[in-house]
């Protein structure tokens, strides 16, 4: 039944001029076509200033095409001097300059075309776009252009723009990133000039070479390798440093030991003129771990950039009601008992009571409610709401930091503090591995004692150097930026590796109900009773913002039929004239006193509730024809993704803020074995559940409101679904841009895979270190062998890490 | 071979020269974003100068 309420009504003839979809005829068009307002306008705009050259770049470079969505913002806010202060630097000669984010940027041609910016609004002097970051550096002179002016311009041209927040945080981070790069090119310089040194010595070493070059070559070695061991690898050594001081074992540990030692003994030997320098290995040693080290933490910083990036897609921007005007400001500058303009799908901004007009106001992300709170005057509604029908007038009682949900998110800060850490896999081994290796490098000395403490304690240098963990120290970074890299092209961003391994952990799984099991929204689920009555319904619905119309017009189409006449009860239904007959659609109370409802209907409406859908009655002509079940579908894949789920070894649970019958019921319709069902559920319920569960074993949990932030944060992973709210994605570990549960399965055996990898190349390289240790030890590997055998191990590791299978398998 | 004292030193020094300039390039933000300017070059400009759209009938700027 559900199928054919779903059916394209009209088969496609064309593609859009703008962005190549289908488009449907409409009869009156005879020139381009286009399947939306958004590709017209952006088209238009594009031939009227001589930037149609975008169709043929966009051809050229065989990028993706995507339909145009301006969203026809005003941006006075980008104005404001609130924000110019917050957001924009001034450049000595009294330019601005800020960053903004813009969506839909995908291609060269977008580059292409954002960076015309400059042309077509005058006094924007620069305007630069960073594609990997969709963020546009733009330059402008406040006494001829408008903030607003490219805000509105990039907005007609499809790529809505956001301030971006947190600019300091991430001026911080390129400045750790460019730091990151800079030790990383010299460290390759070093290992690149202490290897031709290397070079001449063996060769000088078999065919004979003046003692006196002997000694410069190898002075040469000890200065290039002077910065690398001890500037690039400084970040090793502060990590080993913490690692003592925390007591926690950690990876930097052996290989500041191994570097700290053998750079000692071989300016030692430098200075003594003979014994072995082992710079060449030492050099390669840091320059290869910091490549693993970068690019960690390139693929993780995608991650970051991605959340934030979503972040800053919330407006952060209030309508300001002043007598007549209406203006538009950054939220934090609305004054306690403002007046607030809030049109329909904008976000509320503050906590307040409606003064004017009635809506519908989706609470969904505040409190796990799939149904739509109706408000009108002195009802109150709550900062992080969505209003999805009728314009409103609200009264600002608190704003900024007192509303409810900066209080959620000031919650959800506490409780990210009181996770408890994980301790990754490489770094419980490395504890271990120092022990060993002193040890070790200990007996040998004391061993070889016999034979002159100058061989015992070469010997035990030697070992030191060889044993130093190239491959342990590469094995994990690696594998975990392979993977976050893979995940993150399949829309899954990933926080960093350590959420990667204890995902790799079975354990209870819980989700929140609303917008993760189901999909967030109202549609169609059930319908009974005469077909014609979808017609009629329709067009009666179809001048309706309420989100019951909506659903109702989506599923059944646009009718042929066009109303008259129309009358909407708030909160009950609507009554029409259709085609000269009268129709009405509503509650069961509401058609029932204007038609009559036969027992048949009236059990199905019955039987409708009691799925806890909401039912509306359709009646033609004072006779009820048919009742269509309203409610928020379980996601399709929800089943399959959950079964999966169990697959893998885990428990799964559901978590939510609705209420408890209809927790219950989509619970026993999704059909898997659920280990606890809970309803009903508040933040700190929820944060409690999920903290007493942490305490004895993994908790991962799946959700997207503001409401399940803190448990977000106090689970072991967190992980967001799409359309989540912004305090839930700040939360999580794991967030997944693409709709739907199949993402979180992929997570979940992307890091099984991860996991094996991991321990593959720990295998691997713990084998090779035991066996080249005792090589040292005997005496039988030399600083040469030691020089060929470190980066063919590593190499052995980096390839099998960069093939490996994870977020590359199709899963259901 | 004592050129060698001389050479060895010259070597260094124009090695770290280069070691400089990319320690200079990184500092000042050149590597930051490897991908766009790639794309760039692709879209360079040829076509036609570029109309202001709110000011249909003045002049727009010379194409760069």
């Amino acid at each position: 039944m559900l199928a054919d309420v779903l059916a394209p009504l009209e088969t496609a003839v064309g593609v859009c001029a703008h962005c190549g979809q289908p488009v449907r005829a409409d009869g009156l068009d005879t020139g381009p076509r286009f399947c939306c307002a958004g590709c017209r306008t952006v088209y238009s705009i594009l031939h009227g200033s001589g930037l149609s050259a975008y169709y043929d770049k966009r051809e050229a470079v065989g990028a993706e095409k995507r339909a145009a969505a301006p969203s026809g913002r005003g941006y006075e806010s980008l104005d404001a001097p609130e924000f110019q202060a917050l957001h924009a630097t001034a450049l000595p000669d009294g330019r601005l300059r800020t960053e903004l984010f813009l969506e839909n940027v995908h291609c060269a041609a977008c580059v292409w075309l954002v960076e015309k910016v400059g042309d077509l609004v005058p006094g924007v002097t620069e305007a630069r776009l960073d594609l990997p970051r969709a963020t546009l550096r733009i330059t402008w002179n406040p006494l001829e252009a408008k903030l607003s002016a490219v805000g509105r311009t990039l907005d007609s041209l499809g790529y809505p723009s956001h301030p971006l927040a947190g600019l300091d945080r991430s001026a911080v981070r390129r400045k750790e990133d460019r730091a990151l790069l800079m030790k990383l090119g010299v460290a390759g310089a070093a290992a690149g000039n202490a290897m031709l040194f290397a070079a001449a010595l063996y060769s000088g070493a078999f065919s004979g070479m003046d003692p006196e070059y002997v000694s410069l070559f190898r002075i040469g070695s000890a200065v290039v390798a002077i910065p690398s061991v001890f500037w690039c690898a400084s970040v090793f050594h502060r990590g080993a440093l913490s690692a003592i001081r925390t007591r926690t074992p950690h990876m930097d540990l052996p290989v500041s030991i191994g570097v700290l030692v053998g750079t000692a003994s071989g300016l030692f030997h430098t200075w003594r003129g003979e014994g072995e320098i082992f710079f060449d290995t030492l050099t390669m040693l840091v320059f290869l771990l910091l490549v693993g080290r970068f690019l960690q933490q390139r693929e993780q910083r995608r991650a970051d950039g991605a959340s934030e990036f979503l972040q800053a897609l919330t407006p952060k921007t209030a309508r300001l009601v002043e007598g007549t005007d209406v203006r538009e400001v950054p939220v934090d500058a609305v004054p306690r008992g403002a007046l607030v303009e809030i049109r329909s799908g904008d976000h509320v901004p503050v906590d307040g009571t409606v003064v004017e007009g009635t809506s519908s106001v989706d609470v969904s992300l505040l409190t796990g409610e799939s149904l739509p709170a109706e408000v009108g005057p002195n009802a109150s509604v709550h900062a992080g709401c969505v209003n999805v029908s009728g314009r409103i007038v609200v009264r600002a009682d608190r704003t900024g930091v007192e509303t409810r949900l900066s209080r959620l998110v000031e919650a959800m800060r506490e409780a990210a503090g009181r996770r408890a850490p994980v301790v990754v896999l490489a770094n419980r081994l490395a504890g271990y591995f120092v022990v060993i290796v002193l040890v070790a490098a200990a007996l040998t000395a004391l061993v070889l004692w016999h034979r002159g403490p100058e061989v015992a304690l070469s010997r035990a240098v030697a070992l030191l150097v060889v044993t130093c963990p190239c491959a342990l120290g590469l094995a994990t970074p690696l594998a975990v930026s392979a993977a976050l890299g893979r995940a993150a092209r399949r829309g899954i961003m990933i926080k960093g590796g350590t959420a990667l391994e204890a995902l790799a952990r079975p354990g209870l799984v819980v989700f929140d109900k609303t917008g993760t099991l189901t999909e967030g929204k109202l549609s169609v689920v059930r319908f009974a009773g005469s077909e014609d009555a979808k017609a009629f319904a329709s067009a009666a619905e179809a001048g309706s913002a309420h989100p019951i119309a909506r659903a109702l017009v989506a599923a059944f189409g646009k009718s042929a039929l066009t109303a008259e006449s129309t009358k909407e009860t708030f909160g009950h239904g609507v009554a029409a004239v259709v085609g000269g007959k009268a129709v009405v659609a509503g509650s069961v109370p509401f058609v029932e006193s204007r038609a009559t409802l036969s027992d048949a209907l009236r059990k199905d409406a019955e039987a409708v509730a009691a799925e806890a859908l909401t039912p509306v009655v359709v009646a033609v002509d004072g006779e009820a024809l048919a009742v269509v079940g309203i409610g928020d579908r379980i996601r399709p894949d929800a089943r399959a993704s959950l079964e999966a789920l169990a697959a893998l070894g885990h428990r799964l649970a559901v978590l939510s803020g609705d209420q408890p019958k209809v927790v219950g019921l989509v619970a026993a319709q999704i059909g898997v074995p659920f280990e606890t069902v809970i309803g009903g559920a508040s933040p700190e319920e929820k944060v409690r559940f999920v903290e007493a569960r942490a305490a004895v074993g993994p908790v991962f949990m799946v959700g997207d409101g503001v409401n399940d932030a803190s448990a977000l944060s106090v689970a072991t992973v967190g992980i967001a679904v799409r359309g989540g709210a912004e305090a839930s994605l700040a939360a999580s570990d794991v967030f997944c841009t693409e709709g739907g549960l199949r993402p979180v399965v992929e997570v979940f055996d992307g890091a099984r895979e991860t996991r094996r990898l991991i321990r593959s190349g720990l295998a691997r390289s713990l084998v090779y270190n035991l066996a080249v240790g005792a090589l040292a030890a005997t005496g039988i590997v030399g600083p040469l062998a030691a020089a060929v055998l470190m980066p063919v191990s590593s190499i052995s590791v980096v390839t099998s890490s960069y093939r490996g299978r994870s977020f590359r398998r199709n899963t259901p | 071979m004592t050129i060698l004292y001389v050479l060895i030193p010259l070597a260094l020094l124009s090695g770290a020269s280069f070691v400089i300039a990319f320690l200079w390039a990184a500092r000042s933000g050149q590597m930051d974003d490897l991908e766009t300017p790639a794309l760039r070059i692709l879209c360079d400009d040829d076509g036609p100068p570029v109309r202001s759209p709110s000011h249909d009938s003045t002049p727009g700027p010379p194409p760069r």
